[in-house]
């Protein structure tokens, strides 16, 4: 290969490219963020003890056990990785350039180049996120939420110096990351869409991707103002975050250091990004999952425009909660109060949704194909995740669960159980649409079965550990001897999460098994209605919704959205 | 998966510059709302910074008076003027493009960039003055020179050189941008049916100047008044 094919390669502005780009880096990552979370669930497990073949390798230093520092830097890194490295890579890097395009009818993105960028920029921050692991002191160990002064004070623990600097860049250009590619979506959706593709006529992964961008527009520069206050604090002693008083390890840091800062400004500056993240993980997943159900069901979204509205609504609420991340922080309870009925309020347009995932199942002819199975799982789990977030926004119930495994079980259900799902829904319908490639569907299945039947195992039973009174971030729980009645929970929940990893070499074997065939045209193999998997060379004029299924005056049991045969070609400016 | 063929034009509709694009109109928009959305998230980005800096007003009213009262009221003043005329010539280079005026623009946009560069040096000496009295934030600050309010008055002078520092690399980004504005306008590039590249420069050239209209009084009116406590 020629110099600069090979950089065409690598620097290609092709949006399904940067899409696979995205979607194999998020995967790796996904892998690395996983073995994290099995060695974090081993500690808990067996503290102390010696982790068999691997642990020799591992921990040389710290007589081949995972140290107590290790342990905080493990689950930094863990919850950093899955959620600004995988989780929104996936859904909005990965997804949104495979099908936000191809959806809209647009030949390419309104900023290919930009687009490009914003995959060229996570890698770097990758690079520094990872660094971290071989500085001196140790990767970032300040939580994923990097709370100062522990974070913004470089003696303030092990990890705190060059390690929690290099965790802090990486955010801030991942940072850039998504605010490249939001930029580049919100502006394709605006005015790339095709003759007669109205917003009411979008899939609602568009949606999804849309009202995920649109978040990140708005909220994404404060926590990047936020890093930037916090790298000064850290690099030039200013000491925004940093309160009077402070005494670390015996020092007075009013001596060495500028004071007189407010940590929870850092907290308000982080959640009012950290929260809309959630959400930013989460609506393309719910886009992605109105699709399949319907596919998959044959029959129309129940209530498309209430759920195009219920999207916009959590997208417009999802600024008005951050605070509940906050109820133990020393705010102000008349906030407290507030930020509790947010909450409460953002369960109204999540109901919607849900009520309508279930009418669109209701009567459906469901075809239970692994990606089916998946997005019913996605259902059931987003379910129990919601209504114990509801549960846990009441702050009276906040104060007492506060910081324990409650709150671990909550947001895995979330990113988990919902999220990760609707990816894997969205890889086996798409996967024809993105390599030309079918995945196999009994394998597919097979995936499907383990994967729910563990997730339970794992995440259902933290709960009990939480309500228990099991703390988030303790090495070892069982210091505390009213604890150790746990450590069959524990060993348990571990069992479960070892069997979930090893159960996704099934994916990894349709994966494999995929790759060994060869590509072709797959045409439309789920016979969908909308413009991602049309073949027809034209430029498409788009006649229907996207969701025509079962229509008792068509002959067949489908629509496609835009006319097929189009006979002049023209110029497909929105008409919207 | 099967790239769209190209398209051709109805009668009347000019070709866009860039292969990507369908026609110059979509262009135009894309390109415009681009730099609208990105202008959002500019206002959100100092939008947390004066975030901070109300809570931490909130919090040491007296200090953050005090601490003001050692800015310099009358450079902060002539910045503010240098900018609102640097917009009017901004204006004005657009203005130019519009109608076709090439000498208008050209010069417009060298006025334009002549300001931002007062701009700049003013704020270069502002920043030595600060520097040689010992009010950078760091070790070497002056904890002394505001009695009791030393600690509190080193976070104004963080959050004063953290905003007007993100303002002052904001106006290098700018002159940037008018720098290669200049070069295109140079060659023609800009017509009175196609002037989007000038325009949305100027919005972000406006928008930078916006930021600093509420720097000055927050920064620099709110102590002017008081002899201050170290004089």
């Amino acid at each position: 290969m020629s110099e600069s094919a090979s950089k065409a390669r690598w620097f290609s502005t092709d949006h399904e490219h940067i899409g696979r780009q995205y979607l194999f880096t998020s995967l790796a990552m996904l892998v690395l963020g996983g073995m994290m979370a099995l060695a974090i669930r081993w500690q808990l497990a067996w503290p102390w003890t010696e982790m068999p073949l691997i642990g020799r390798v591992l921990f040389p230093k710290t007589g081949h056990v995972i140290s107590p520092d290790f342990y905080t830097v493990l689950f930094t890194m863990h919850g950093t990785i899955m959620i600004f490295f995988v989780i929104i890579p996936l859904l909005v890097g990965a997804f949104g350039n495979l099908l936000v395009p191809a959806m809209i009818g647009a030949r390419e993105m309104a900023f290919p180049r930009l687009n490009m960028w914003s995959y060229w920029t996570m890698i770097p921050a990758i690079a520094c996120l990872l660094a971290g692991f071989f500085v001196e002191g140790g990767g970032a160990a300040s939580g994923w939420t990097g709370y100062a002064p522990l974070a913004s004070v470089t003696s303030g623990a092990q990890g705190s110096g060059t390690g929690q600097t290099l965790w802090l860049v990486a955010l801030l250009m991942s940072g850039v990351s998504s605010l490249l590619g939001a930029i580049t979506y919100v502006t394709t959706i605006a005015t790339h869409r095709a003759r007669g593709m109205t917003l009411m006529r979008m899939p609602l992964t568009v949606w999804g991707v849309f009202t995920a961008s649109a978040l990140q527009v708005v909220a994404l520069p404060m926590l990047t103002a936020g890093g930037l206050l916090q790298l000064a604090d850290r690099l030039l002693l200013t000491g925004f975050f940093t309160p009077q008083n402070l005494v670390i390890n015996g020092v007075a840091l009013d001596a060495v250091a500028a004071t007189g800062g407010s940590p929870l400004l850092w907290q308000h500056l982080f959640w009012f990004y950290s929260h809309p993240a959630v959400y930013v993980m989460v609506l393309p997943a719910m886009g992605i999952v109105s699709d399949v159900l319907s596919v998959h069901g044959r029959k129309p979204v129940f209530g498309y425009k209430p759920m195009v509205w219920a999207l916009c609504a959590i997208c417009v609420l999802g600024f008005l909660v951050w605070g509940h991340h906050m109820f133990v922080s020393g705010m102000s309870p008349a906030a407290g109060t507030a930020f509790m009925l947010s909450t409460f309020v953002i369960a109204l347009p999540s109901s919607i949704k849900t009520f309508n995932w279930l009418a669109t199942l209701h009567r459906a002819r469901i075809q239970l194909t692994a990606s089916m199975l998946f997005a019913l799982g996605f259902v059931a789990l987003f379910i129990i995740g919601g209504l114990s977030g509801l549960w846990m926004a009441a702050t009276p119930v906040d104060v007492y669960i506060n910081n324990t495994y409650v709150v671990v079980a909550h947001f895995h259900f979330i990113v988990f159980g919902g999220s990760v799902f609707a990816v894997f829904a969205g890889l086996y319908h798409w996967y024809p649409r993105f390599f030309g490639r079918a995945l196999d569907e009994r394998l597919g299945k097979l995936h499907f079965v383990g994967t729910f039947v563990l997730t339970n195992c794992v995440f259902l039973m933290m709960h009990q550990l939480g309500l228990a009174g099991m703390l988030r971030r303790t090495a070892d729980p069982y210091v505390y001897g009213m604890f150790e009645h746990l450590r069959p929970v524990n060993v348990f929940i571990t069992w479960s999460a070892i069997a979930l990893a090893a159960w996704q070499l099934v994916f990894v074997v349709n994966l494999l098994k995929a790759r060994a065939t060869p590509r072709r045209e797959h045409g439309n193999p789920w016979r969908a209605c909308s413009l991602e998997w049309r073949t027809a060379a034209s430029a498409p004029i788009v006649e229907h919704g996207p969701y025509e299924y079962s229509r008792p005056d068509a002959n067949s049991d489908w629509l496609p959205q835009a006319r097929d045969d189009t006979p002049e070609r023209v110029s497909s400016r929105p008409q919207s | 998966m099967t790239p769209l063929s190209d398209h051709v034009l109805p009668a009347g509709v000019p070709p866009p510059t860039a292969h990507h694009f369908i026609d110059l109109h979509q262009q135009e928009e894309a390109e415009k709302l681009g730099m609208w959305t990105f202008l959002i998230t500019e206002v959100m980005f100092f939008g947390a910074l004066f975030t901070a800096y109300v809570v931490y007003r909130n919090m040491y009213p007296e200090a953050f008076m005090l601490a003001s009262s050692k800015l310099d009221w009358k450079l902060g003043g002539l910045n503010t003027l240098v900018l609102i005329v640097s917009s009017l010539t901004m204006a004005m280079a657009i203005r130019g493009a519009q109608t076709a005026k090439r000498g208008v623009m050209l010069w417009n946009i060298v006025f334009t960039m002549i300001l931002g560069a007062v701009f700049l040096v003013v704020k270069y000496f502002e920043y030595m003055s600060k520097w040689e009295h010992h009010l950078m934030p760091g070790p070497s600050f002056d904890v002394e020179a505001f009695g009791a309010w030393g600690p509190q008055a080193r976070i104004f002078f963080s959050i004063y050189f953290a905003m007007t520092g993100l303002h002052a690399f904001h106006m290098v980004v700018g002159l940037g941008i008018m720098t290669w504005v200049f070069l295109k306008a140079r060659k023609g590039h800009f017509t009175p049916q196609r002037y989007v590249g000038i325009e949305i420069s100027g919005l972000y050239w406006h928008f930078v100047d916006l930021v600093w209209i509420f720097l000055f009084p927050m920064l620099y009116l709110l102590g002017a008044h008081t002899t201050g406590l170290g004089h």
